[in-house]
């Protein structure tokens, strides 16, 4: 018997498809020598200052359970980072939630707003996780396409579009992961104004807000009517390279963290507290790292996304993240294809575009988070492969 | 003798309030990673003629002084002993402490000198072979300097870092999955 087919697993997981990223991680795993660019984390280790707090809290023995809200410094600084950064004002008390990253965040909203069939639009290509994220909280994913000569924004007509009765929530990611797509104000503004026509709750992940290159990040919890409907989900992974401490945080209306709080306490309890140590000194003393990072990741973006243009892959210029999103139709190949051959004959791995949804066939993501010397020789041998074909 | 890193640059000492205005020449040097000039060039799209005449007008800027590699002073082979001189001098009217210095400074046993705030005026570091070339050279060269009222030596024992590069450790093994969401 197939495990897939088994009666012992809930139907609701058993639709679920199997990763793209998982599929394609084994075949690059057989090629040890290949050089990767499909790495969805940033290559600088954490800054040590924040892994130093993290050992002097393990040294005064901190390694207790904590508050299920997360420890009340964290959730102060938190609170004053939202404000100063992103110019929302949350509660420290009862409208921020410490999370076991942002992935739990965004688990945590979908399992306290779904019923059952209720609807969740997204904008696709995005997160691997959003889309069975609704499914796995018994609800119904309906993707928004976002277009290349766009930019991978969210298109206000297209949102519109998609909607149909039923919709109950909005899930946005700008900067984007995969595309590097942001949203402009005058977008945003447009979608919190269908969000508010529509009485759409938003779930708005800006993980790789401070990786923001052009202009500045601004948060749809900010536009008139917003902060009510919206939960804004952040964390810790991107900005100060903390991925392995899985730590994040939500920040929204008392009564949806409530909400939220209720599923975090019967399922997670708490996040670490050796991460939330940690948590809490990178927002006191993290700025200059995270300038420092994006620093870099801007000037890889633009070498980067200038070569693949060079290359005859057309790329658009994402304006966050640390990932560009060729469109490598010109050669004929789809994307898993050209993905596999790029890795069989030049040893590079891409993600191919259709791991991210429907709509990202055609397109690969190529993570910059990796050193000079290896971008630079990827590139040439993406040139050759193309070149070949 | 072996180099842990190489094409490493040595800035000038008032570098610090230019970096924030910097050529993206010098940015990527700073990064740390050795690259040719025809990477750099690649990198920044830029010609390899580019490149030169951009490390030419920082070197004739005396931004750029040099291109020594940073060794590991731990490494056997090196044999190095090296020693922190606190200097106390007598400022001179019209002079203050610059004419001293300079004197101190163009010994070859002399690694760096600084005019310091605090308890003594100059912190010079000086090299030699062993510990006896060291120890002569500061009580028959340095000590002996006119104006100079007092040195302190320290001898350096053990490196842990650097400049700027960890000796203890070395840099982090990349531990992270080849492909991840």
């Amino acid at each position: 018997m197939e495990p897939e087919s088994s009666n012992r697993v809930a139907q609701h997981v058993r639709s679920l498809p199997r990763s793209g990223i998982r599929d394609f991680f084994a075949i690059v795993a057989q090629m040890p020598d290949a050089i990767s660019l499909g790495v969805g984390e940033p290559d600088f280790v954490t800054p040590w200052h924040i892994r130093e707090a993290t050992i002097f809290a393990l040294e005064k023995g901190r390694t207790s359970y904590t508050d299920n809200r997360g420890l009340s410094d964290l959730r102060r600084e938190i609170s004053n980072y939202v404000e100063t950064n992103f110019n929302v004002d949350y509660n420290p008390e009862d409208e921020v939630l410490v999370t076991v990253g942002v992935s739990e965040a965004v688990d945590l909203a979908l399992r306290a707003l779904l019923n059952p069939g209720d609807k969740v639009l997204y904008h696709q290509p995005c997160y691997v996780s959003y889309h069975p994220g609704a499914i796995l909280a018994h609800g119904q994913p309906i993707a928004v396409p976002t277009q290349s000569d766009e930019g991978f924004a969210l298109n206000p007509a297209a949102l519109a579009e998609a909607w149909e009765p039923g919709c109950k929530v909005l899930m946005l990611n700008f900067p984007t992961n995969p595309t590097g797509g942001t949203a402009s104000p005058e977008v945003l503004r447009q979608i919190a104004k269908f969000a508010c026509e529509k009485d759409l709750i938003v779930l708005s992940d800006e993980i790789y807000s401070e990786l923001t290159f052009d202009g500045t990040h601004t948060s749809i919890a900010t536009f008139p009517g917003m902060k009510e409907r919206t939960i804004f989900l952040h964390g810790f992974s991107k900005a100060y390279s903390m991925t392995g401490y899985r730590i994040g945080y939500a920040c929204g209306p008392v009564d949806l963290i409530e909400a939220m709080m209720k599923v975090h306490q019967y399922s997670m309890m708490c996040a670490s507290i050796l991460s939330q140590d940690a948590a809490t000194e990178a927002l006191r003393n993290g700025k200059d790292s995270v300038a420092q990072m994006k620093e870099q990741y801007h000037r890889r973006r633009d070498y980067v996304v200038r070569r693949f243009n060079e290359v005859g892959l057309k790329c658009h210029l994402p304006g966050g993240a640390f990932y560009a999103f060729p469109d490598i139709r010109s050669t004929g190949l789809d994307d898993q294809e050209f993905a596999q051959r790029l890795l069989s004959e030049q040893k590079v791995a891409l993600v191919p575009g259709s791991a991210f949804g429907a709509d990202g066939a055609g397109f690969v993501r190529a993570s910059y988070a990796t050193a000079y010397e290896k971008l630079v020789d990827a590139t040439f041998r993406i040139e050759a492969f193309v070149n070949s074909l | 003798m072996i180099a842990t890193r190489i094409d490493i640059i040595a800035l000038s000492a008032n570098v610090v309030p230019f970096l924030m205005f910097m050529s993206q020449v010098l940015q990527l040097l700073l990064d740390g990673e050795r690259l040719s000039t025809e990477q750099m060039a690649e990198v920044l799209g830029l010609s390899t003629d580019d490149i030169d005449q951009e490390l030419d007008r920082l070197s004739t800027d005396k931004v750029l002084l040099g291109w020594r590699p940073v060794l590991n002073p731990e490494h056997a082979d090196q044999g190095l002993v090296r020693a922190v001189i606190e200097v106390k001098i007598s400022p001179e009217r019209e002079g203050g402490f610059d004419r001293q210095a300079l004197r101190i400074s163009r010994f070859e046993e002399v690694d760096s000198c600084h005019l310091m705030s605090g308890g003594y005026d100059l912190l010079v570091v000086v090299k030699g072979s062993t510990l006896h070339q060291v120890a002569s050279f500061v009580s028959e060269r340095l000590a002996t300097i006119g104006g100079v009222l007092s040195t302190a030596t320290h001898f350096m024992l053990r490196s842990y870092k650097e400049q700027g590069y960890l000796l203890v450790d070395g840099d982090p093994e990349d531990v992270r999955p080849a492909v991840s969401p």
